[in-house]
This record gives C-alpha cells, sequence and structure tokens, in this order.
C-alpha cells in the first residue's frame, strides 16, 4: 500500500517537475526587480547576458552550457556567462538560486527579464532575447 | 578529462533500484536493505558503473540494446548514490534502534528519488548539492574569488 503512495506522490512531482523544467519565464518590470552590476559577474553584453549558475553534480548543466553558447554565437551582443554556484555564493545569495542549472537572461543595464530553472528551451531563449528589440 | 558512464547503464541501475527499493517498503525486509546500501556505498565509492547492476547491465542488456550509447559525467549520479546510501544508513539505523517509522521513511524518500531518476531522469545532485552548500557554507570563498571571474 504504501509503495503505492509513494510511487504515485513521485509521478505527481514528476509531472511537474517536467512541466516546469527548462520554461523560460519572463519577470514583471517593476521598481524592485533584481538588478547585476557589471562588476558582480565581471561584464554584460552590449544587448543581453546569459547568466549560467551550475555546479559539479548536474548533469544539465552541460547541456545548458551547449545551448547557451549557441545563442551567444549567433546573437551578437549576447554575452554567456557561466558562473560555479558553489564558489559564488553570495550572488548565488543575491539572485536567490536554489539550484542548478538555473539561468537569467539580463537586458543591456544589468535588469533580470527572464529566468529559467533546468536546461532552458532554445527557442524560449531565443524569444525573450527577441522581446528586447 | 572527466570519467564518463552510459546513460543507458546508469538508468538501468536506478529502474532495479526502484525495484529493490519497493521491495524493501513492501517487505520491510533489513535483509534487502542492507543489500540496496551496500550497493550505493559501492557506487558512491567506486563509482556506479562498478555496482553490481552495472554489471548486469553490461552482461544481460547491453548485448541486447541497439541504441548507441550516450555518455555522461559520472560525479552527478555517484553524488546521488551517496544520498541513496546515507538514507539507506538512516533506514539501517531505524532497525536497528527498533524504529520502525524511520526506515519506513528513510525507504519511502530512497524510493521516490530512485523512480524519479529512472522515469523523469530526474537530477537529485542538481537538486539538492546547492542546498547543501549554502546551508553549511558562508559568504567569505565568494568574496575572494569574484575577481577572478573578471575577463
Amino acid at each position: 500500500m504504501i509503495v503505492g503512495v509513494v510511487l504515485l506522490l513521485a509521478t505527481g512531482y514528476g509531472y511537474w517537475y517536467r512541466h516546469r523544467d527548462g520554461r523560460v519565464k519572463a519577470r514583471a518590470v517593476t521598481e524592485e526587480r533584481l538588478r547585476l552590476d557589471q562588476s558582480e559577474i565581471g561584464s554584460l553584453g552590449e544587448r543581453a547576458t546569459l547568466l549560467q549558475f551550475s555546479s559539479a553534480f548536474c548533469t544539465p548543466c552541460r547541456a545548458t552550457r551547449v545551448i547557451l553558447s549557441e545563442v551567444a554565437a549567433a546573437t551578437p551582443g549576447v554575452r554567456h556567462i557561466d558562473v560555479d554556484a558553489e564558489h559564488e555564493l553570495a550572488l548565488v545569495r543575491k539572485v536567490g538560486v536554489l539550484s542548478t542549472p538555473t539561468t537569467l537572461i539580463l537586458d543591456n543595464n544589468g535588469y533580470e527579464i527572464a529566468r529559467a530553472v533546468g536546461a532552458p528551451r532554445k527557442a524560449q531563449v531565443l524569444a525573450s532575447l527577441e522581446a528586447l528589440q | 578529462m572527466l570519467k564518463q558512464i552510459d546513460v543507458r547503464g546508469a538508468r538501468f541501475g536506478a529502474l532495479l533500484t526502484t525495484f529493490v527499493l519497493a521491495l524493501t517498503l513492501a517487505t520491510e525486509s533489513w535483509i534487502l536493505a542492507l543489500w540496496q546500501t551496500a550497493v550505493f556505498a559501492i557506487g558512491a565509492t567506486f563509482g556506479p558503473a562498478r555496482t553490481p547492476y552495472a554489471s548486469i547491465f553490461r552482461a544481460l542488456v547491453k548485448p541486447r540494446l541497439t541504441s548507441s550509447p550516450t555518455f555522461e559525467d559520472e560525479r552527478p549520479p555517484r553524488f546521488a548514490q551517496l544520498v541513496g546510501f546515507l538514507f539507506g544508513a538512516v533506514a539501517l539505523v531505524g532497525v536497528a534502534s527498533g524504529i520502525s517509522l524511520l526506515f519506513t521513511l528513510a525507504i519511502a524518500f530512497a524510493l521516490a528519488a530512485a523512480f524519479l531518476n529512472a522515469t523523469f531522469n530526474f537530477c537529485l545532485g542538481c537538486k539538492v548539492y546547492l542546498l547543501l552548500v549554502r546551508a553549511f557554507k558562508g559568504n567569505k570563498a565568494s568574496e575572494i574569488s569574484l575577481p577572478a571571474q573578471v575577463k
């Protein structure tokens, strides 16, 4: 009986996880939205920055790296930065990163315009970059 | 080059682990819990490719597969084996101390994680590791390492 309950709960969580994983969510344009400064992440892209948080025990971090570097290479003015979350805990806490990979899309002023937890879907990343212009 | 393992083997291992843990929970057998905890210990110490389940995969399953192998970094599944081992150890403490609720809870969590890994490709290290680092480490190291990021 208990096995059935555990598997049922896990299945429910699994579908929720699959639904949410990698989804690029736009951030509302408000006064208190997150802004990162040049000095906090090295430097910002001219048009946008793809800020990736990775860790050692993370399989989809590699796929994320591939997707985001492709996007950055194909889109002028877009910079991809890959941060080792474990070694940038101050930034991790400020941004509110709870798991890896987490990707923030920042505009040219460092404002967060979107965020994805899990390997982001490439089309959605491109779409939110397009919305910048 | 980082150590790589066959993704299919890791998935097969997770499936067998799910099966064994489900059986453990249903029968409340401490022998099965001991077996699975020992398997987790081997996986965490020598890598997931060195467990008995990986041997079964190589001997019986792999020769019958037609898909070409894909490889992944072994560290994330190895970390998951360590987490599995800790849950198994807690379950065994439950057995030794006669607290059966401890046994049930620990095996239930391990079962849920193994099942999610086998069916949804759930990455335990992604969800757990950073939370642990955040809980146990202060900010100091990051303040020193930040200038190194500037290119």
